[in-house]
């Protein structure tokens, strides 16, 4: 299925559940802020959200910044 | 005698906040913190890089700072709102510090659209530090709206030009009754002294520190200049003078007059 990831589209398999999307992307859950379809995560809530065709998932971090 | 700046529920001993942008490595960051022994850094937010997995800058913020992370690359109340919500699920606390810009030149931030997230996220229990133009108006809005402090600007953001709106900023200093925590444009610890013996309650200092050929020493010497311009303030300044007044008698000179 096609998913928007950061803006950009992607293909993942259908049963994919967003901690799929994250570990693909070699990312550690606690340094990231998720949110989908304009809907804020929590953290607790990566392993049991499934992803749906055309999800817009954003994958954020705090980066340096003044 | 303990002076400590009260910021929402928090105290804060170091008057000094820097941000973690611009370095030319992010591992110097600790070493900028203990030179400069601040308390509060401030971070941004924004999409991981994929291709750039380990730019994680809280690795090399040490975890007993207080995060401020600022709504940068919101260019409207409604994705400053947006990215305060974001940066507090991550558990860092509640601060946020509001930057509002739609002027891509001069980075000068907009006031009105800066009050109506501050109203909002101050309903939602956020202590919220907004960064403005030094405008006495918006600062009294913010005020109404529930800042926690209000954030004028010395000069544009990565200018060094120091104070720039001197005369403006001692305005709010006068007339507003929340911390005035100078942000953007100081390029010089003596700024900064200038700043503080004005009467401001803190300074925000990034690319001063950041572009320095050496940013450990430049923090040292803008917390020493921080702390001599806080203790001077509280000293209470001498009055000037249009006329010159001897410092020493005058009587007893060694002549006859």
């Amino acid at each position: 299925m096609n998913i928007y990831l950061n803006g950009k589209s992607e293909a993942f398999p259908e049963s994919a559940v967003l901690m799929n999307i994250i570990k693909s992307k070699k990312l550690s859950p606690d340094t990231i802020i998720v949110e989908i379809n304009g809907k804020i995560l929590k953290k607790n809530e990566y392993r049991l959200i499934p992803i749906r065709e055309n999800d817009k998932i954003e994958i954020l971090r705090f980066v340096g910044g003044g | 005698m303990s002076d400590k700046l009260k910021i929402g529920n928090k105290y804060i001993t170091n008057r000094l906040i820097t941000g973690s942008g611009k370095y030319s490595i992010n591992s110097i960051i600790p070493d900028i913190v203990n030179a400069s022994g601040c308390e509060v850094v401030t971070v941004a937010l924004r999409r991981v890089d994929f291709d750039f997995k380990d730019n994680n800058i809280l690795k090399h913020i040490p975890k007993n700072i207080q995060l401020l992370p600022n709504t940068s690359g919101a260019r409207n109340a409604d994705e400053a709102v947006r990215i305060a919500e974001l940066s507090r699920t991550f558990g860092c606390g509640d601060w946020i510090k509001i930057e509002v810009i739609n002027d891509n030149k001069y980075l000068l931030p907009d006031g009105y659209e800066t009050v109506k997230a501050t109203e909002i996220l101050a309903n939602r229990g956020f202590t919220v530090l907004p960064y403005i133009n030094p405008d006495l108006i918006i600062a009294r809005d913010l005020v109404n709206a529930g800042a926690a402090a209000v954030m004028p600007l010395a000069a544009p953001i990565g200018t060094n030009k120091g104070l720039m709106t001197e005369g403006l900023i001692e305005i709010l200093i006068d007339e507003i009754p929340l911390p005035i925590i100078v942000d953007a444009g100081i390029g010089k610890p003596s700024d900064a002294c200038k700043v503080m013996e004005m009467g401001a309650a803190a300074c925000l200092l990034n690319t001063a520190i950041a572009s320095a050929k050496n940013p450990v020493l430049m923090a040292k010497a803008f917390f020493r200049a921080i702390k001599a311009g806080r203790e001077a303030y509280l000293a209470g300044l001498g009055k000037t003078s249009d006329y010159a007044k001897a410092s020493s008698p005058l009587t007893g000179f060694l002549y006859n007059s």
